[in-house]
Parts: C-alpha cells; sequence; structure tokens
C-alpha cells in the first residue's frame, strides 16, 4: 500500500497508459456507436428490429471472445496482418472500441428512443437541417447518453481480456491497470494487485464525480 | 456537427499513422518469451542493461511456451526465448526459426504438501515420485496449458510409463504462479520451475519434496523467427540481442541473478553466438 502513495513512476505509467487507450477508445467510438443509435432510434428500415436485438445481444460477449477475434484479424497470418497492429496500443484500442460501441448503441438507442418523437419533427419542420436536428435531439437526451458513456467507459478501463490478448502486457506500452492486475496476481503479489485495483475505482469514482456535477448544472440550467 | 466529424476523422487517421511508425520502428524488439523468464524478475534485471547498451528497446511479451512458438510461426514477433528442446527443434526443423541457441537452464522441483502423503520424499527418480502420485491418487495440479513446463511433466510421465487422468489429476489451465496457488490450496503435488517457486516460497505452505535430478533440467533457449518467411521483421535486432544474452557478460549477470540467496538460473551458452558476430 505504502508503495501506491510514494508516486511510483512505473505506477503512474501504467495508470496512465490505461487512460490514454480507454479515452481514445470511446472518443473513437462515440461518433460511431452514436450514429447507430440515432440510425436505430429514427430511421425505419427493414431489420431495424433485428439490428437493435443483435446489440443487444453483443452487450453479453465476452471480452475474451473480442480479444480473440481481433487477434486473429491482426495477426500477420490474418487478413489485416499487413497493418501490424497487433501488441500496440492502437489494437488495444480497437478492441476496446468493439466493446463500446454495443454499449452506446444499445443503451443511446433507448435514451434517444424516450425522446418525445415530436421534438424532431418539429425542429424539422422549422427548418432545422439535418444536422442540426439531430444535434437538438441529442441534447434532449443528453442524461441518457452521458450514462451510456458513463458506462462504456467503465466496460473498457476494467477490461482485461481483450487488452491481454491485443496488447500483450507489454511494460511501459501495453501493460494497462487491468492487465497489471493479471500478472501480480499471477505473481503472487495479491497485495499490488488490491492497490492497483483500488487505484482504478477512485479513478472510476473521481470520472463520474466530474460527470455527475456536470450533470447536475445542465440540470439546473433547463 | 460535421467539424466535430471531421475532427474525429482527422484524430483517428492520426492515432493510425502514428501506430503504423510505430510499429515499423526498428528500434524495438519483440520478445515473445515465457511467463518464468518474466515472474521470476529476470529478463526485468537484465534487458535494462541491454536496451542501454545497444539503444534497442525490448518489447516482452510473456505467454506459455507453446503460444510464445505460435507467435513466432505466425511472424507476429521478432525473436522467442523459451523452454522446450523438442518443440524449439521442430520449430527450427520447420523453417519457423534461424538457429537454436541455448542461453541457461534451471531446474524443475516438484512441489508437494509439507505432510507429503504420496511418500515421495523417499523417492529415487523422478519416475519413482510419479508412480508414487500415480498409485496414492494423490492430488497433482498440472500446467495443463501447453507450456513448456507443461510440456515437461508430460514427457516425465511418459517416461514414467504412467498416463495420469482420473480425479486426483487436474488439469488448472494456467500459469505457473497460478497453479503453485491452486496447489497449496487443494494440497496437491505439481511440478513447478524453481524461479517461480522461489519466488512464491515464502507465501505457499507447498514444499519441495524432490529435486535434483538431471531429468529435471530445464534448458532455455533463444530463437530469431525466421528470415526468409519474415523478412521485414526486426532481425538485426534480435541478432543483437541473441549475441548479447550469450555474451559472456550477460551469461554472468544470469549467474549472479538470485532471488531469496539462492542461484535462480544455470548460464549455458557455449560461446554459441560467434558465428553471429561476423
Amino acid at each position: 500500500m505504502q508503495l501506491l502513495f510514494a508516486a511510483d513512476p512505473e505506477l503512474w505509467g501504467i495508470i496512465g497508459i490505461s487512460f490514454k487507450v480507454s479515452m481514445s477508445a470511446l472518443l473513437l467510438a462515440l461518433p460511431i456507436g452514436l450514429l447507430i443509435a440515432f440510425g436505430l432510434a429514427y430511421g425505419n428500415f427493414i431489420g431495424r428490429r433485428f439490428l437493435i436485438t443483435s446489440f443487444n445481444t453483443l452487450l453479453s460477449f465476452p471480452a475474451v471472445v473480442v480479444g480473440l477475434t481481433f487477434y486473429i484479424l491482426l495477426s500477420r497470418q490474418g487478413p489485416l496482418g499487413e497493418w501490424r497492429l497487433l501488441f500496440t496500443q492502437p489494437a488495444m484500442i480497437i478492441g476496446q472500441m468493439a466493446l463500446a460501441i454495443p454499449i452506446l448503441v444499445a443503451m443511446g438507442h433507448s435514451a434517444l428512443q424516450a425522446i418525445d418523437r415530436r421534438a424532431w419533427e418539429t425542429a424539422r419542420t422549422l427548418g432545422a437541417s439535418l444536422p442540426r436536428a439531430t444535434m437538438t435531439i441529442m441534447r434532449e437526451a443528453r442524461f441518457g447518453l452521458l450514462a451510456a458513456l458513463l458506462a462504456a467507459f467503465g466496460r473498457i478501463i476494467s477490461e482485461v481480456g481483450a487488452s491481454m490478448m491485443l496488447g500483450g502486457n507489454i511494460l511501459h506500452y501495453t501493460r494497462n491497470i487491468p492487465t497489471a492486475i493479471a500478472l501480480e496476481t499471477s505473481k503472487g503479489e495479491f497485495a499490488q494487485g488490491v492497490a492497483l485495483g483500488l487505484v482504478l475505482l477512485l479513478m472510476a469514482f473521481t470520472l463520474n464525480g466530474m460527470l455527475q456535477l456536470v450533470q447536475g448544472k445542465g440540470r439546473l440550467a433547463a | 456537427m460535421t467539424r466535430t466529424v471531421k475532427l474525429l476523422f482527422a484524430l483517428f487517421t492520426l492515432l493510425f499513422s502514428a501506430a503504423i511508425a510505430c510499429a515499423a520502428d526498428n528500434q524495438v524488439i519483440r520478445l515473445a518469451t515465457t511467463t518464468s523468464t518474466v515472474n521470476s524478475g529476470l529478463l526485468d534485471k537484465l534487458l535494462p542493461n541491454f536496451e542501454q547498451e545497444s539503444g534497442y528497446q525490448v518489447h516482452v511479451i510473456a505467454v506459455g511456451t507453446g503460444k510464445a512458438l505460435r507467435m513466432g510461426r505466425d511472424g507476429d514477433v521478432d525473436v522467442v526465448l523459451v523452454h522446450a528442446p523438442a518443440a524449439e527443434q521442430k520449430f527450427v526443423a520447420d523453417g519457423y526459426g534461424e538457429q537454436r541457441f541455448a542461453v541457461m537452464y534451471n531446474s524443475f522441483v516438484i512441489l508437494g504438501p509439507a505432510e507429503d502423503p504420496a511418500g515421495v520424499k523417499k523417492a529415487k527418480t523422478t519416475s519413482d515420485v510419479l508412480a508414487k502420485i500415480h498409485s496414492t491418487n494423490a492430488f497433482f495440479v498440472s500446467r495443463g496449458d501447453d507450456s513448456g513446463t507443461h510440456k515437461k511433466e508430460l514427457s516425465l510421465w511418459k517416461d514414467a510409463g504412467l498416463t495420469p487422468s482420473g480425479d486426483w489429476y487436474r488439469e488448472a489451465g494456467q500459469g505457473m504462479g497460478k497453479v503453485i496457488q491452486i496447489a497449496d490450496e487443494m494440497n496437491a503435488y505439481t511440478l513447478a520451475d524453481k524461479g517461480t517457486w522461489l519466488a512464491y516460497r515464502e507465501k505457499s505452505r507447498l514444499r519441495i519434496t524432490f529435486q535434483s535430478d538431471t531429468k529435471l533440467h530445464n534448458p532455455y533457449g533463444i530463437i530469431e523467427v525466421s528470415k526468409s518467411l519474415y523478412p521485414d521483421l526486426n532481425h538485426s535486432g534480435a541478432e543483437a540481442l541473441i549475441t548479447w544474452i550469450t555474451s559472456k557478460d550477460a551469461q554472468q549477470q544470469i549467474a549472479d541473478y538470485r532471488i531469496h540467496d539462492e542461484q535462480l538460473f544455470v548460464p549455458s551458452a557455449a560461446q554459441t553466438a560467434m558465428h553471429l558476430d561476423k
């Protein structure tokens, strides 16, 4: 425990990698996820219900399977082997995006669905352009969308399977908090593992707290 | 909205080009190795010296021997450091790797409960030990993960003329450290490399019940992944690492590495990398 507070540079490095990778994955997954969610909520096309069910199913997809799928794709023997991405941070980002998108879609979709459809129609009749009207709806649904964002972040910052397979747990490069915990546990360093777990919890708490503040303000202004 | 999309797209492109630039970086050597070299702390001690001397950066990916060789076969790493001589020979013979160089060896030990329910302490040979465990149906935890240790264990059963199966034989499918913990919890016997054991000794109630049979030697070899199959891997880096780790200096560092005052690895490179210097 002492180790934790002695500002161990190695530990900070690991935390930094965790944040960098998961934040990048979230930022990249966000527009994709929201667009799909929007399409599912407001679009009218065949197979819409099937797609919704599919994305809901993907929510329970194990991270290891996502990891393995992309491992096979990104390995040199795989179809995307030319990219040489296996055991790099971008590989981890891709894996985490694949985990985040279903959450953004499923939760985003239900948040958008809850918005009165007339808001959309009103915006359109008042002459708002398509992107503008989209923005309006997103604003209306911001609390639900924020929850989706938080849930997605919670999933990817804490998952170990995909990061381990795609990143390879390389020190100073692809070792993030969850894979470090797995390593410490396998070394029998339980205390270190628990300490890292606490760091993760603390980070999540801070982030949630900050977003809660933002959300609170939004509510006052509304 | 469109501006945000453009911005994100730019970010995306930037990230990927950075990644590709990074992946093509010749300063990085990817070493697939076994958990035992990492968990024992040896590589943490050795590699910074190499990195400082050579300017290369070594990315260590610690997995079981089976997976490490698989990574080499697929061209996903530049060099492998593993301990399964038969599998290594096959790896080289099949054309996936260049020459194999001996680096060091450590020993396996057979761990068991202090009470020694199978009475293996009285055994003379490894086969004898396994026969006692087999006949008393004492719990035995196997790695069961196709690692070097697992392969070693299977070959030992085979040498003893026994087929391990039944309720008493548990395949964990996990790393060495985990398996020691599992064996401890189950009051079982297990085969462990001495390095990992020394790192765990303080926390475990298990004891060494049998050791020092030459059959229990655990040789490590380093192999550069095939040049002809994967010409664009970091071959100069891999060769630099091999030359270094088999050098007198590094071999001495291996001999000097200690945990709890016990030497873990015995260097075994017999000036084998000479031809690489040319």
